[in-house]
């Protein structure tokens, strides 16, 4: 009982920043029917911004958090600026050639900047273990799950009873019809992108935290993308609890499974993949996709 | 001066597909104008280029010039025009449907600052269309067609605008639910004085409130005048109306055997 709570905690924060990937890939598609190839690669870029700003700078972890996500924001209105603006109003499939060559670049800025070599910083988190009974929360989940827990918070309050919120959730629904208001299109895009930007620069830190910083990392994308379908395409609440499942299945089957695996292990990586398949068989929408209201 | 001047505009779509072949139009301070014409005269596009959502289609304006109370407005973005005063009611009742009714109607009021003006002007919007009241926190998506449209007018009139633009109002609405559609439109035009440019398949229902209208075919606009008198022009009444010449139902019967030709062709 004490393995599954343990499990099931960590597997609930790794969930969570999940979460944090897979809302800022639902956002974009929401506005823009377009994936996001690049969220992973924003991830990795994240991970290693937080080792710069912890090992070599030596930055406190919250002045680490909060600068690499004002380094987050500033890439949203960069790629904006300089990627999606040219391309409003043009088919979605531009916008997903766009994110395959950001992706690329992203590529390489990590070779170009940090050596694409691994490198860990889960030595520098603050000491702080928290412990239920038997079960006992590594300092990395725990702060893991603070932060994407307040984000995540943060941003639904953003979306449902803001101003820029309502802008935001009309324009994806219409944007014809909202830039016809006078709401401008390119201002919804550019915080769009700067959130996306922002929640997945902060994954990466907490998930380097987690399990280090490499090039590889940005495969979590993939695993973002099976977030996602799961919750549905367009559901912000689903892409939240699908990462919440997906990363609790994933810590239990590393857990349970791993071990009977003749090869010792490799499952885990796996799950999440099994799920997604499973689940498009029977929910071709994902388990909270928004359903087309029509009226009979 | 009118306030919507539309002078020799040619448009077409992804640079090749010419649908607008020279339009000119006005629309003056507090008029109802009526654009009218079959499927496919370009009146949409004529809609679209006003207000600038052409360019959100790979459409563009080719030539021509529209002014906006003498400035020119057809290389501005949608959203700029939009600020100007101009609000586009878009064909088929385009409701934001996960969005409750009074979020609808706030989408509208987004660009404002004023907010006791914002909550009168909601407060406004619920006089005219009291059907919608009701339902002011219910997701949009499930209002009937009726409520629909006038979910969207209301949404229109939120933003203050000077010249409301309105494509095809009656566009799947029952005759009952048309009819109290225009009596609204014209009463929001008389008590507020505002503007409007309405494309109607609905000959009968938009030249019954329209001050001045335009018969617009093939991309060209081949008839205009006061809506009486286009009221009483026999090809109006003959092509548009359904009526001939001696006040009789036309029998479709006789429409196949011989087609009188119009005579602006």
């Amino acid at each position: 009982m004490t393995f599954f709570a343990q499990l099931f905690i960590t597997g609930l924060a790794l969930g969570m920043m999940y979460a944090l990937i897979a809302i800022g890939f639902v956002i974009i598609f929401k506005c823009s029917r377009a994936f996001n190839i690049a969220s992973g690669q924003i991830v990795m870029i994240g991970g290693y911004l937080g080792y710069t700003f912890l090992i070599p700078l030596g930055l406190p972890v919250w002045l680490a958090i909060v600068v690499s996500a004002a380094i987050g924001a500033v890439m949203g209105l960069v790629i904006e600026r300089l990627a999606v603006r040219p391309l409003l109003g043009k088919p979605a499939l531009a916008l997903v050639m766009m994110t395959i060559a950001l992706a690329g670049a992203l590529d390489g800025v990590a070779i170009l900047g940090w050596g694409g070599i691994y490198e860990t910083y889960h030595e520098v988190l603050p000491e702080i273990t928290l412990t239920f009974g038997a079960v006992s929360i590594p300092p990395s989940s725990l702060l893991g799950l603070l932060v994407s827990v307040v984000i995540v918070a943060a941003l639904l309050f953003l979306f449902r009873f803001t101003k820029i919120g309502l802008a935001m959730r009309a324009t994806a629904e219409d944007e014809p019809v909202t830039r016809g208001l006078g709401i401008k299109a390119t201002f919804v895009y550019a915080i769009v992108w700067v959130i996306a930007c922002v929640v997945g620069v902060l994954a990466g830190i907490l998930l380097g935290g987690v399990s280090g910083v490499s090039p590889p990392l940005a495969e979590i994308g993939l695993k973002a993308l099976a977030v996602v379908i799961l919750g549905g395409l367009d559901s912000i609440g689903g892409a939240i609890l699908a990462g919440v499942i997906l990363g609790i299945l994933e810590n239990l089957a590393a857990g349970y499974l791993d071990p009977m695996m003749p090869s010792g292990g490799g499952l885990a990586n796996v799950f999440p993949f099994i799920v997604m398949l499973v689940v498009l068989v029977f929910r071709p929408h994902g388990l909270f996709g928004l359903k087309r209201i029509e009226r009979v | 001066m009118p306030m919507l001047k539309v002078t020799n505009v040619e448009a077409a779509y992804l640079g090749v597909i010419r649908v607008l072949h020279g339009i000119s139009l006005q629309v003056g301070d507090g008029q109802i104008v009526a654009l009218i014409g079959s499927n496919g005269a370009g009146k949409t596009t004529t809609l679209k280029a006003v207000s600038g959502l052409l360019r959100t289609e790979q459409g563009n304006i080719t030539s021509g010039e529209i002014t906006l109370d003498g400035r020119r407005i057809d290389r501005l973005s949608p959203e700029e025009i939009a600020r100007l005063g101009v609000s586009q009611v878009m064909e088929g009742r385009r409701v934001l449907e996960h969005l409750t009714v009074e979020e609808n109607l706030m989408v509208g009021a987004y660009r404002r600052k004023d907010r006791a003006a914002v909550k009168r002007d909601l407060e406004m919007v619920f006089e005219y269309f009291p059907r919608i009241r009701q339902y002011r926190k219910r997701v949009s998506g499930y209002l009937s067609g009726g409520e629909q449209q006038m979910l969207v007018i209301g949404r229109a009139l939120m933003a203050a605008p000077r010249l409301m633009l309105l494509d095809e109002p009656s566009l799947g609405l029952a005759p009952m639910a048309v009819q109290t559609i225009y009596d609204i439109v014209k009463q929001i035009n008389q008590d507020r004085g505002l503007s409007m440019l309405i494309v109607e398949q609905n000959v009968r229902a938009a030249l019954g409130i329209a001050d001045y209208g335009y018969v617009m075919e093939n991309g060209r606009i081949v008839l205009d005048g006061p809506s009486e008198r286009l009221r009483d022009n026999e090809d109006v009444r003959e092509f548009y109306m359904g009526i001939s010449s001696s006040g009789a139902r036309k029998s479709y019967r006789e429409v196949k055997h011989y087609r009188r030709r119009k005579r602006w062709v």
